[in-house]
């Protein structure tokens, strides 16, 4: 090339530039490869020097307390839980915890915000303004103070155990939680579930052949009451000829509060009501961006073609908007998971309470617990957006681009 | 060129809490004021009055060190704090000292890098009741919902209790005192457990005080007292003996009022309290007067616990073993000599 024939002048200005945007040759790898050096140094000499100033005061350290017994109970587990289990098992009751907590939220919060963004588009002049003034109301109160009204606004409306409001002496509402009867497994279960996978199957090849159909024929065919009977006609043929599946332990009041049953507790229902409402404000906002960057004619095409304005939305409008409002929300369920650890203020068991919390003080080993608790958070972002990402690669792919 | 600077920063973190750590008293001498860590707000231990002015035993040990380091109970800081937090804002140098109803136990006192200087207050874990569930005993609390702030002994004694007598609870821990008690109010539990004097305490704060009872079954020990960190020794000496000068002075009668007078006194060991004979101030890193100084600011320890939790108090607890060892109780301090 002509470059060859006169060589550059040696800058080392634009060199390190180039050097650190990653595109230099031997030069550039050995000053990133110095950096990074450096950067593990300083980590390590951080580590040493904690290590060596808390031995130095006598604090305890390192990760021998996991193994350790806990001593102390847990109001809420989804898995087994004694006071003799370890520290290792708290952390995973309050993983647990958290992550139920976040999931029911995300999908509550995901199910309100495309409710409310797609109302407050809407042409209905109360249906908008009602969604505008949720958003304005909710995401501009600070969170910890709506966690707290949901928390002490449910508590407070709610009776005491004896008092409590029951429906059919089976379920029973009171400021100790929803209490439901729980399901005791028979011997016809098997056969229960096995009745509903093929229900579930069934109705599923069913409504590949009515796509089939209507992409070959164009003729849209109804399936739906031929689901609905194979999805209660089965089961319903499969209790009949082998018993019924379950029984129902009715929770009964016994002292202070129900025995038997399965228990909703208040702190669970005022947190993800707390954070999906919240959330949900914001998640409105970027349904609304996303449906108002999709341009204006894809709404008169749908329209010209003659689909109605749900079909239009739905099928046309959404799937393009999605492309938008997708990183956002990512944001936002990361926002929410990390939210959760406001739990802590109701007395929700979620990790940072029960961990970072309870367990912190225990043990009084801060640096370690810590370290632990904010890489499970990073883990579980990290987990969330590269989910995320992946759905967006699809929705992208599928819009041809 | 870029070495140096990581060098001088990896060494500021190396040797920054070390050199706060040695010299404790140098470093509020230099502040002007004491930095002292307190509850957020419990009657009768440290709780902030209308004006802003903070109350309570555990203020006056505060206000007693500020005395006998600056001749002044007002140069306090006082920075309020959760039982979750109030350990790590000792350990990172935040506060000087730690005054808040905190339990004296084996492992607080060997894993956490602190000191417990001695006991302020001998205290036991019980419970608080409303009086319509017609509850006479802690035995018969089986399957209650019990509140408790998170970060207490309080939560292992309630596991320890309830499995040694085959009862089966539901515990359900809060970040702050405050919102335990408002679960409690709203109905969110049974019992509210703590230590026994700061359900007195609480339970002044609720709606209907006279609603609710405190059951008599104590179940734990819970001495509580004042802490300091691991390494600096001097410092331990002058938390500890503030606490014990409180005591010895309650002994050898003097009170606020006759501070003076006694200080006039020839007998040999009001002396050496007062710094005529010797030089114990001194040997503390304080001044002669030291003693002196704190009476006239907080009184003796009998004189602080009668205006704070006793009988000139609204909580009205009676000494019982805060009772001096003389009179019945063990509150025993060793000699100023």
């Amino acid at each position: 090339m002509a470059s060859d024939a006169r060589r550059a002048p040696f800058r080392f200005g634009p060199r390190l530039r180039r050097a650190l945007c990653g595109r230099a040759g031997w030069g550039g790898l050995a000053l990133q490869a110095l950096f990074a050096a450096l950067l593990i140094w300083l980590g390590y000499e951080i580590l040493a020097n904690a290590s060596a100033n808390l031995k130095a005061q006598r604090i305890a350290s390192g990760f021998g307390f996991l193994s350790q017994t806990a001593g102390f109970g847990v109001s809420q587990s989804l898995i087994p839980y004694s006071e003799s289990d370890t520290y290792a098992r708290v952390f995973l009751v309050g993983l647990v915890n958290t992550l139920v907590v976040a999931a029911v939220g995300i999908v509550f919060a995901t199910l309100i915000g495309f409710a409310v963004g797609i109302g407050r588009l809407s042409r209905n002049w109360l249906v908008a303004r009602i969604s505008g003034g949720y958003v304005e109301l909710v995401r501009n109160l600070p969170l910890l103070f709506q966690i707290l009204f949901w928390y002490l606004a449910v508590l407070g409306a709610l009776p005491a155990p004896r008092q409590s409001i029951s429906l059919f002496e089976q379920v029973f509402i009171s400021n100790r939680g929803l209490v439901i009867p729980r399901p005791a497994p028979h011997d016809g279960l098997a056969v229960f579930l096995v009745a509903i996978g093929v229900a579930l199957a069934a109705a599923l090849v069913l409504g590949f052949y009515a796509r089939r159909r209507l992409f070959r024929e164009g003729r849209p065919m109804t399936i739906w009451p031929a689901v609905l009977g194979l999805l209660i006609g089965l089961p319903l043929i499969a209790v009949l000829a082998f018993g019924a599946p379950f029984s129902f332990e009715i929770p009964r009041l016994r002292g202070f509060n129900f025995a038997g049953g399965l228990r909703v507790a208040p702190e669970f229902v005022a947190l993800a009501l707390a954070l999906s409402t919240y959330t949900a404000a914001f998640i409105a906002e970027n349904v609304r961006a996303g449906i108002l960057a999709v341009p204006r004619g894809q709404m008169e095409a749908g329209e010209s073609l003659g689909l109605s304005h749900g079909a239009t939305l739905r099928l046309i409008v959404v799937p393009q908007a999605m492309r938008v409002i997708l990183p956002p929300l990512t944001n936002q369920y990361l926002n929410l998971t990390k939210n959760s650890s406001l739990a802590v203020a109701i007395g929700y068991p979620d990790l940072f309470s029960v961990f970072a919390g309870t367990t912190l003080s225990q043990t009084g080993q801060a640096i370690e617990i810590i370290a632990i608790t904010m890489g499970v958070y990073l883990l579980i972002s990290i987990a969330t957006s590269v989910a995320m990402g992946f759905y967006g690669r699809r929705v992208n792919r599928s819009l041809g681009r | 060129m870029m070495k140096p600077v990581f060098v001088v920063a990896a060494a500021a973190v190396a040797l920054g809490s070390q050199a706060a750590a040695a010299q404790t008293l140098k470093t509020v001498k230099e502040r002007g004021a004491l930095s002292c860590g307190v509850s957020q707000g419990l009657p009768g231990f440290s709780t902030p009055d209308d004006k802003g002015n903070w109350t309570g035993l555990d203020v006056d040990i505060c206000r007693a060190i500020a005395a006998a380091v600056f001749n002044d109970p007002t140069k306090v800081k006082f920075v309020p704090l959760s039982a979750k937090d109030r350990f790590t804002a000792l350990q990172s140098g935040e506060i000087d000292v730690l005054s808040r109803n905190t339990t004296w136990t084996l492992s607080r006192d060997t894993s956490l890098g602190v000191n417990f200087t001695g006991v302020t207050y001998y205290d036991g874990q019980g419970f608080l009741i409303r009086k319509s569930l017609n509850v006479n005993s802690a035995l018969e609390l089986n399957g209650a919902s019990i509140c408790v702030q998170t970060g207490t002994t309080n939560e292992q004694n309630v596991s320890d209790y309830f499995n040694g007598n085959q009862m089966k609870y539901e515990l359900i821990a809060f970040g702050t005192a405050d919102e335990t008690i408002k679960a409690y109010e709203s109905g969110r539990c049974d019992v509210f457990t703590s230590d026994i004097s700061q359900l007195y305490s609480i339970r002044l704060k609720l709606a209907a005080p006279g609603d609710h009872v405190v059951l008599p079954e104590v179940i734990s020990k819970e001495p509580l007292g004042p802490l300091v960190r691991h390494g600096d020794d001097q410092w331990f000496d002058i938390v500890k003996w503030t606490l014990f000068a409180m005591i010895n002075a309650e002994e050898l009668g003097v009170t606020q009022k006759n501070v003076d007078d006694m200080a006039k006194s020839t007998k040999p060991d009001l002396k050496r309290m007062f710094g005529a004979d010797g030089n114990l101030g001194e040997q503390l890193g304080l001044t002669k007067d030291w003693v002196a100084r704190i009476v006239k600011a907080v009184g003796n320890y009998g004189e602080s616990f009668d205006r704070n939790v006793g009988a000139g108090s609204k909580l009205g607890i009676s000494r019982g073993l805060n009772q001096l060892w003389n009179k019945g109780g063990i509150q025993y301090a060793p000699p100023i000599r």
